[in-house]
């Protein structure tokens, strides 16, 4: 390739999506639709600027989702990878297996045998990691209980990937051992030893990227960020997610599941916002070229020719799929408006089925002729996705909105100039909101519950609906002129992401913060923010002093008793906070520390009580040398 | 039939459960018929004095009787954060202020000193009118009449028991007595406290 013909492309294809993209998002479409249209628009069925073999573009732009999945690793502590374990199985295992088999029952009924049904169902089981996933962080939805479960069951299909390479050879209508060897996938290096050593050497390639990641790369990231090079820490960056994935495809295994791997186990890292940041432009950039090459690559010539089959094909497809994934929602008990997204989510074939396709053509297992359509009814449906996602936001959703409240769009800020902004007005933001209101200082109100902000501004306080932890939303909110942030959101994990985004982008900007509890408490301390207010304290300290009342203590010794405990274990949280990565220690001092506030408050020895209330004790007879 | 004064006693101790002498003055002082006691500590352990609620019940009463240990030639916080909120400007002094006139201060104290330190030739120099001259003039300014203090010395060595009993006794019959207008007005004026020697005061 010619340099300027490789940047007239890279030309053809910023272009195309500089300009489609805002369009789509502006038509509240998302961009993984405006990609893929820019792809078509550019495709050799409109423009033609691009050939339909863009093969290399598309090898290239895959990376893409490598990088998407070492993202969402990142944000996967190791804990949540682990609750999530009944739902991978459970519900992916189930998605995969019901899938193929409602596919294979299908396609048996209508006259086509088992072997070659089975695996187009195996194939067409698998969804879109690349556009579910783009599309679900687009909209927030990653974190709903629809969105966790849509990102269990494609996990599940990553790794599912494996086996399915291994077993569909034996579906061959000829004898498939003759070039199983030969015509191996992915080409891995260790294709001559024997299974079980293949085994072992997958096995220890993992472990060494986990004991890696977990010994290797804190120590290394350090030394590059001493040179104080920012350029120099993102080519380590990129060096870590490349050097995984060269790792992982030499035994044979996926890419993306190897660097989702690393990135869980760098979950806990302090350089995790570095990475983030560093890789996530590459990963937009290289995504929105996959979703290009996808939109591309879509077969017109065969949608053409043979439109009643392909449509047939893909409505065919996408309700199958559909039926099955709401089906186990109900099973898994998945509340119903997000068994729906979860439902409309995963309906679509996935990339993998290209890989896959053309694997199974190679293996004799489908011909090229029974394979083409299938391409095109899987580009098809790939592309109706994001149509499918507005479908259920628009229709299917407000169905379910007195449930749940409407799916709304953040509310327009005009410019705010207010000193405070509290983000989060329940139950705690709210008391703080009117205190502060109430003695004349103005207030910039972000809530995420649409309820909420209803019931609030019909009480006529202003208040504006969206996420606190949007870095454009705190902006509109005048954070860069506020004195300070109430983060008194309820969500114990993105009052933490506000706290670093704050940090990050508002260095100025006070923070004083709503702790759950003391764990939550300690998750602030690490992040050097030391005020932070546990929020049963306060109300847990006054029932106690109506319980020592109600016992007979005078009301004002219990008054003091509340407050000497309420400073004893402000200290305590604070002493604490260094022990907390470590268990046996942490367990250690707090016992400790309960054990010297019992003696405290117990001890009828003066000189061990240190006390506070001294002046007032009887002195002692004979001694009078006070009035 | 005697005339009856309404008694309010304002009593002010922030450690009840150290006190020796105080809470048996305030447990025989709650026994006696027809007195409102009112324990500040007990009412605003968190010192929000609820101003108004106070100026309705000095004007429910004729008599004020400030009761709390003497600490520091003083009352404790409390009493003290009582006095500068409730006797308002327009209400207790100044232009309007004269809601109050008419009524009767008694401050009854204890002190851990004895009697002899109260004095020039004692420890604290000053004898205790003199160091009560602030409560004093502060019910001069409302218009009231401040009676000779009711003074428990020497709390420190009070241990014995029949002693304690005295004095609790004491502090009965003199509140009785108030409230029945039966101490000799034209006798107060030359007794150091009103406890000094109760026959002289018409007990």
């Amino acid at each position: 390739m010619h340099a300027d013909s490789m940047l007239l492309h890279a030309f053809v294809y910023l272009a195309a999506a500089v300009v489609s993209v805002p369009l789509a998002k502006r038509l509240g479409l998302g961009s993984v639709l405006g990609y893929l249209l820019a792809g078509v628009l550019i495709g050799p069925h409109v423009l033609g600027l691009v050939g339909q073999r863009s093969g290399d573009v598309m090898q290239f732009a895959e990376f893409g989702v490598v990088m998407m999945l070492f993202l969402v690793g990142l944000e996967l502590q190791p804990t949540l990878l682990w609750q999530m374990r009944a739902q991978l199985l459970g519900l992916g295992g189930l998605q995969v297996a019901g899938t193929a088999v409602a596919i294979a029952a299908l396609g048996a009924a209508g006259g086509f045998g088992w072997r070659m049904p089975l695996a187009a169902g195996v194939i067409l089981a698998m969804s879109s990691t690349a556009i579910v996933l783009q599309s679900l962080q687009e909209r927030g939805q990653l974190k709903t209980p629809g969105g966790q479960a849509s990102f269990a069951v494609l996990l599940f299909q990553d790794i599912s990937v494996i086996p399915i390479l291994a077993l569909l050879p034996l579906l061959a209508v000829k004898s498939a051992n003759v070039s199983a060897g030969a015509a191996a996938p992915a080409a891995s290096g260790i294709d001559g030893l024997a299974g079980w050593i293949q085994a072992v050497v997958i096995v220890a390639a993992v472990a060494a990227i986990v004991l890696a990641g977990r010994y290797a790369v804190n120590p290394l990231f350090r030394a590059i960020a001493k040179t104080g090079l920012r350029e120099l820490f993102s080519a380590a960056a990129l060096l870590l997610v490349v050097g995984v994935s060269v790792v992982m495809e030499l035994v044979g295994l996926s890419a993306a599941l190897g660097t989702f791997v690393a990135g869980v186990v760098l979950a806990n890292s302090e350089y995790r916002h570095e990475l983030e940041a560093d890789i996530d432009p590459y990963k937009g950039l290289l995504l929105g070229l996959f979703f290009i090459t996808v939109g591309a690559g879509i077969d017109f010539g065969l949608l053409r020719t043979e439109p009643g089959v392909i449509l047939g094909l893909g409505g065919a497809l996408l309700a199958v799929k559909f039926v099955v994934l709401f089906a186990l929602s109900r099973v898994f008990k998945i509340p119903t408006p997000d068994g729906m997204l979860f439902s409309f989510a995963l309906a679509q074939g996935g990339e993998f089925a290209f890989v896959l396709l053309s694997f199974v053509v190679d293996h004799h297992v489908l011909t090229r002729a029974e394979a083409d359509p299938l391409v095109a009814t899987v580009a098809l449906s790939m592309a109706c996705t994001p149509l499918l996602f507005v479908l259920n936001e628009r229709f299917v959703q407000p169905r379910f909105a007195r449930a749940r409240g409407p799916v709304r769009e953040a509310d327009q800020i005009e410019p705010q100039d207010n000193p405070v902004i509290i983000a989060g007005f329940g139950r705690f933001g709210h008391i703080v909101g009117r205190l502060l209101r109430a003695n004349g200082v103005g207030t910039t109100v972000l809530d995420l519950d649409a309820d909420q902000v209803e019931i609030v501004r019909r009480l006529g306080i202003k208040v504006f609906y969206g996420d606190a932890t949007r870095l454009d939303l705190l902006h509109a909110a005048g954070a860069e002129r506020a004195k300070l942030i109430v983060i008194a959101i309820d969500n114990e994990d993105k009052a933490i992401e506000l706290v670093e985004l704050v940090q990050k982008h508002f260095p100025r900007l006070k923070i004083f913060a709503r702790a759950a509890g003391r764990v939550h408490a300690y998750e602030f301390q690490k992040r050097g923010v030391m005020t932070f207010y546990r929020e049963t304290l306060g109300s847990s300290l006054d029932l106690g002093i109506d319980v020592l009342r109600d016992l007979g203590m005078p009301a004002h010794q219990a008054h003091r008793a509340a407050r000497r405990f309420k400073r004893h274990d402000e200290n305590a949280v604070r002493e604490l906070a260094q022990f907390w990565e470590d268990d046996d220690a942490y367990f250690k001092n707090a016992r400790q520390n309960i054990e010297a506030f019992d003696r405290m408050f117990a001890s009828d020895n003066a000189a061990e009580r240190h006390e506070s209330d001294r002046g007032w004790d009887p002195m002692p007879p004979g001694d009078v040398s006070r009035g | 039939m005697a005339t009856r004064f309404r008694l309010l006693i304002l009593f002010a101790h922030p450690a009840i459960q150290k006190s020796r002498i105080n809470h048996r003055l305030a447990k025989a002082a709650r026994a006696v018929d027809g007195v409102s006691f009112h324990d500040l500590y007990e009412a605003y352990p968190d010192f929000d004095i609820d101003v108004p609620r106070e100026q309705a019940l000095l004007l429910e009463h004729d008599i004020v009787v400030l009761q709390h240990p003497f600490y520091w030639y003083s009352c404790p916080a409390l009493m003290k954060e009582w006095l500068d909120l409730v006797l308002e400007y327009g209400f207790a002094y100044g232009r309007g202020g004269d809601k109050l006139r008419g009524k009767t201060v008694l401050s009854a104290l204890t002190t851990g000193g004895p009697e002899n330190a109260y004095g020039r030739e004692g420890l604290n120099h000053f004898t205790m009118r003199e160091l009560l001259a602030p409560f004093e003039q502060t019910a001069r300014l409302c218009g009231m009449n401040y009676l000779p203090p009711f003074i428990v010395h020497g709390s420190i060595r009070l241990v014995d028991a029949a002693e304690l009993d005295r004095h609790a006794n004491d502090y009965a019959r003199v509140l009785a007595a108030l409230r029945d207008g039966k101490i000799n007005a034209a006798r107060l004026a030359n007794v150091p406290r009103l406890n000094s020697d109760l026959s002289a005061v018409g007990l």
